[in-house]
């Protein structure tokens, strides 16, 4: 190869490299061979708790929920994993088929109308909201964020706007209503935030506050948990702009954070508007249905700085887990995960309301995710939680201070009734 | 049954009543819902099918993808290089896939070891004191760059910059991302020979300049020949230089960018470190930087605590605040932490080699009838143009699509925008020489069919699960979910 290049040697490649910089040493750990490093892994990971070794009441946005065997099998097929994002739609009709029924299918679930094929996960969605929303209602600074959005997904969202000019209102305040937040939204307001069920657990009714939001010229966000939607009230029918949620729930692991999954759903009107990529369906030459990417004119790779976002690489790969999920699932099985956890989060929440010390709200309706006020600091009670074997929920004392000693404590339908009972056991006995 | 059998829509499938899920019975007392907040139609008209339904669905329409594991996939920019397979069952071990990242720190140190390894891998690598494994994929790493560019002068009271430089021949992600963080995209120009053109650039240097993002190798897949005067310029004019890293697969233990004058960079894991591509993702795009921008990347961060020696999260004094959710795309951290302990030093500076001698084996064997962009030694991939001598109507996509014709993923097309009919062929250094001798024999045909047999250009692809699609028609009429309707209309094709 070096004769047919016509050049003497490999080193000869780099000329182009200021020489007093070319090859410089690497300080980094030997080879290994593959036999090594398996064992190299299972040690690291050996160190780490989780859901096979622990029974895991911690949510706050991330749930431990049952996974079938068959969705992983799907995604070991180097078909879907060891191909590119599908440029070339003659050779990816399977990659932008599973895409097409991703998006059917959380059109469906959310009531919503248009679905991209994904961003980085339901922070990243929501913030890429905030982008579209300025987009549509032009030349509008002013944001207004319910309390109840996941910390992070309103850190996410800060972060996102810092260099934009705008003002992000309504969440310094725990006692503000869904009315109080209405009642911000003035016609500078780009959008209302909204999540349901909240960070803290709560359902909210969204019905009605949709019109009061237009009428200001803004539009209406909601975030939801998407398999709370198998029951409860879609971001669709009540009149949302823009739908976001964390898929994470639907077949994907806890992975230690990620790779989980942005979903994104809007409305028919503001399809241009959108960020990342959409499948559509066509016909090839020979009048065969095909898919393939379509309103390209949106995407940064044509628009450039006028794009609607920088998205380029999102997380194809998790799309499909939640595709394969969900058609698993189906209609009665999504319904039925729903109503294990709603069920057994009532039960555990029913039974700790009645340890002496403890307080639990039972009064609003929650999902699978509540509030559990407890009679000394969560860190304390996590770690006899811990010498159990048992991961409790999440200390609010950052987040939500004024509720004093307060964990927010997840149930899905891998806590079975025996793993509350000793959760409960071992909370009674302090 | 032929691989490339069609496949109805998944709620063709479908048929109430099944289920392909085995779930457990409820064993606690029932609690009432509250009636006025139940979705309405029970999510009438989700598709319901059984377990070996689903499998045969989605196994056949994988039998339409084509992929690295099937095919030589040369798609210029992207790195499709093979995926161990260790690494797949790596990400997978329980005590990765199964750990809760709110889970007391106490109970992750093995996952936070590997990430504090890997950041510290990465910053040998490329030369950075400092490295955050937050963003999720090169855009955002980019985005997190700018942002930190713009704290970096908001704290030395520096208000007034609000250009940021972008080359011509850039990637479509470094104007967006530029754009995305309130700045204007000042355009610098490309010379003759590939490079930035150093007048050009002073030209548009000035008091407003935030920074330039470069790719290097660039998107001509050349080595800027002048980077170290580029980052000088830049940097007199008070700016900083953002380095692309979608090419570093080019320069592995062959240059640090953080020595030729980068301050910031992403990392592509999903391409340069090998984490499988996913059919659009995840990927992530890690970020390392001089200890002058350091205080400012986004978190959290692990550290190790010098008393007891265990690792911990932190954020930056100053961080531009976090990013996304958690701490990354962790699955892929866990896979290239993997790549990089198989391979060590000597190891990965012959990926880089290896890479760049497949490269220019691939253009100097075809470049007599593709003329390359720019003739010159290139890096790890072979910008060319399908401009054939002597064929008449032939276009770049008309070759990409010939390829698909013999079994070979088309190279990138149409970008960088500064070069026309550019075709961008990246082998990378797990393609075989027998394999890149018969990509260059098919595209050598190609060129002759180009002129002798041009309609055979225009119908590719034949051998393909389907033919070339009505583009127009999947703009102009949308069709964006399944509607059987709309589907019937479709396949009589109204
Ligand atoms: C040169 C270049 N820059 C940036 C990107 C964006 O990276 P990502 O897709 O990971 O967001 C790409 C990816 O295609 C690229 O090729």
């Amino acid at each position: 190869m070096l004769a047919a290049i016509g050049i003497a040697s490999v080193a000869d490649l780099f000329v182009d490299v200021p020489a007093d910089l070319r090859f410089p040493p690497l300080d980094l750990p030997p080879a290994m061979s593959e036999l090594e490093l398996q064992r190299e892994l299972r040690r690291l990971s050996g160190q780490n708790a989780n859901a096979t070794t622990h029974s895991i009441f911690l949510g706050a946005g991330v749930y431990n929920h049952f996974v079938p065997a068959a969705v992983d099998q799907i995604l070991r097929r180097g078909e879907y994993y060891t191909a590119y994002t599908p440029y070339q739609p003659e050779v990816s009709q399977g990659t932008l088929q599973a895409v097409f029924e991703y998006q059917s299918m959380i059109a469906d679930l959310t009531g919503m109308d248009v679905v991209n094929a994904s961003h980085y996960d339901g922070g990243t969605a929501l913030a890429e909201a905030a982008i579209m929303a300025l987009n549509v209602t032009r030349k509008r600074n002013r944001l207004v964020v319910a309390r109840g959005l996941h910390p992070q997904y309103r850190a996410v969202l800060r972060t996102y706007m810092q260099s934009l000019n705008l003002e992000i209102v309504g969440d310094d305040d725990p006692t503000m209503s869904l009315d109080d937040l209405v009642n911000l939204v003035d016609e500078h307001t780009a959008a209302l935030f909204v999540q349901s069920p909240d960070f803290l657990g709560k359902l909210h009714d969204l019905r009605g506050i949709a019109d009061k939001v237009h009428a200001k010229g803004a539009l209406l966000v909601v975030h939801f948990d998407p398999i709370g939607l198998a029951l409860f009230q879609t971001p669709g029918a009540v009149g949302a702009d823009i739908a976001t949620g964390e898929g994470q729930p639907l077949g994907i692991g806890l992975n230690y954070g990620g790779p989980y999954l942005g979903i994104f759903a809007a409305r028919q009107k503001d399809v241009h508007k959108i960020a990342g990529r959409i499948v559509g369906a066509t016909r090839d030459m020979n009048g065969e249905l095909a898919y393939t990417l379509t309103l390209r004119a949106r995407e940064q790779d044509i628009r450039r700085e006028r794009a609607t976002s920088n998205i380029c690489t999102n997380q194809g790969l998790m799309a499909l887990a939640a595709t394969v999920y969900m058609s698993l699932m189906g209609r009665q099985g999504l319904r039925r995960v729903a109503e294990l956890c709603y069920h057994r989060a009532h039960y555990a929440a029913t039974q700790i309301a009645q340890l002496p010390g403890y307080t639990v709200d039972l009064t609003q309706p929650f999902f699978k995710e509540f509030v559990v006020q407890c009679p000394r600091p969560v860190a304390a009670i996590n770690a006899t939680l811990r010498t159990h074997g048992i991961i409790g929920g999440y200390d609010l004392a950052q987040d939500e201070p004024q509720l004093g000693p307060a964990m927010l404590l997840a149930v899905t339908e891998m806590n079975s009734k025996a793993d509350i009972d000793q959760l409960v056991a071992v909370l009674r006995e302090g | 049954m032929s691989v490339y059998t069609s496949e109805p829509p998944l709620y063709e499938l479908s048929s109430t009543g099944k289920i392909g899920a085995n779930l457990p019975t409820l064993d606690v007392p029932t609690a009432p819902l509250p009636t006025h907040l139940l979705r309405e139609d029970e999510l009438a008209g989700f598709p319901e099918l059984s377990e070996t339904e689903v499998i045969r669905h989605f196994t056949r329409i994988s039998q339409r993808n084509v992929c690295i594991d099937t095919v030589m996939y040369p798609l210029g920019s992207c790195t499709m290089k093979y995926n161990p397979k260790l690494h797949e069952e790596a990400a997978r071990l329980p005590g990765f896939a199964a750990a809760h990242p709110l889970q007391d720190q106490s109970l992750s140190q093995g996952a936070l070891a590997l990430m504090y390894q890997l950041q510290q891998y990465l910053g040998e690598i490329s030369g950075f004191d400092a490295v955050s494994l937050q963003p999720a994929a090169g855009a955002q790493g980019e985005f997190a760059g700018i942002l930190v560019f713009r704290a970096y002068h908001l704290s030395r009271g520096d208000v007034e910059r609000t250009e940021v430089l972008v080359p011509d021949a850039a990637h479509g992600t470094n104007p967006a991302t530029a754009a995305m963080s309130g700045f204007k995209v000042i355009e610098v120009k490309s010379d003759a020979r590939g490079n930035v053109d150093l007048d050009d650039l002073q030209s548009k240097l000035s008091p407003r300049t935030v920074g330039m993002m470069l790719t290097n190798p660039n998107t001509l897949g050349l080595f800027e020949e002048q980077i170290v005067e580029v980052s000088r310029l830049v940097h007199a004019a008070g700016g900083l230089m953002y380095g692309d890293g979608a090419n570093f697969n080019a320069i592995l233990g062959i240059a640090k960018p953080g020595q030729v004058g980068f301050d910031f960079m992403h990392y592509n894991l999903h391409k340069t470190f090998t984490t499988p591509h996913g059919g659009g993702g995840p990927g992530s795009g890690a970020v390392g930087c001089t200890a002058a921008l350091a205080p400012f990347l986004p978190g959290p961060i692990v550290r190790q605590n010098a008393t007891d020696g265990t690792y911990e999260l932190f954020m930056p004094e100053q961080s531009i605040g976090r990013l996304k959710t958690f701490h990354g795309n962790f699955g892929m951290l866990v896979r290239a932490w993997t790549y990089i302990r198989t391979l060590g030093e000597q190891g990965l500076r012959e990926v880089s080699e290896t890479a760049v001698l497949n490269a220019n084996y691939i253009r100097t064997q075809l470049q007599d009838l593709y003329p390359a962009a720019v003739d010159r030694i290139c890096m790890h991939e072979a910008v060319l143009r399908g401009q054939i001598a002597g064929a008449q109507g032939i276009r770049t996509l008309d070759i990409a699509k010939r390829l698909i014709d013999f079994g070979i993923h088309p190279p990138t097309v149409y970008f960088p925008l500064i070069v026309p009919e550019a075709l961008m062929i990246e082998p990378t250094e797990t393609e075989s020489k027998a394999n890149m001798d018969r990509f260059i024999a098919v595209m050598r045909q190609i060129a002759r069919e180009a002129i002798e047999t041009p309609d055979v250009l225009h119908n590719a692809p034949t051998n393909a699960p389907v033919r070339r699609l009505d583009e127009v028609r999947a703009a102009r009429k949308p069709i964006l979910r399944y509607n059987a309707e709309k589907f019937a209309e479709l396949r009589r094709g109204e």
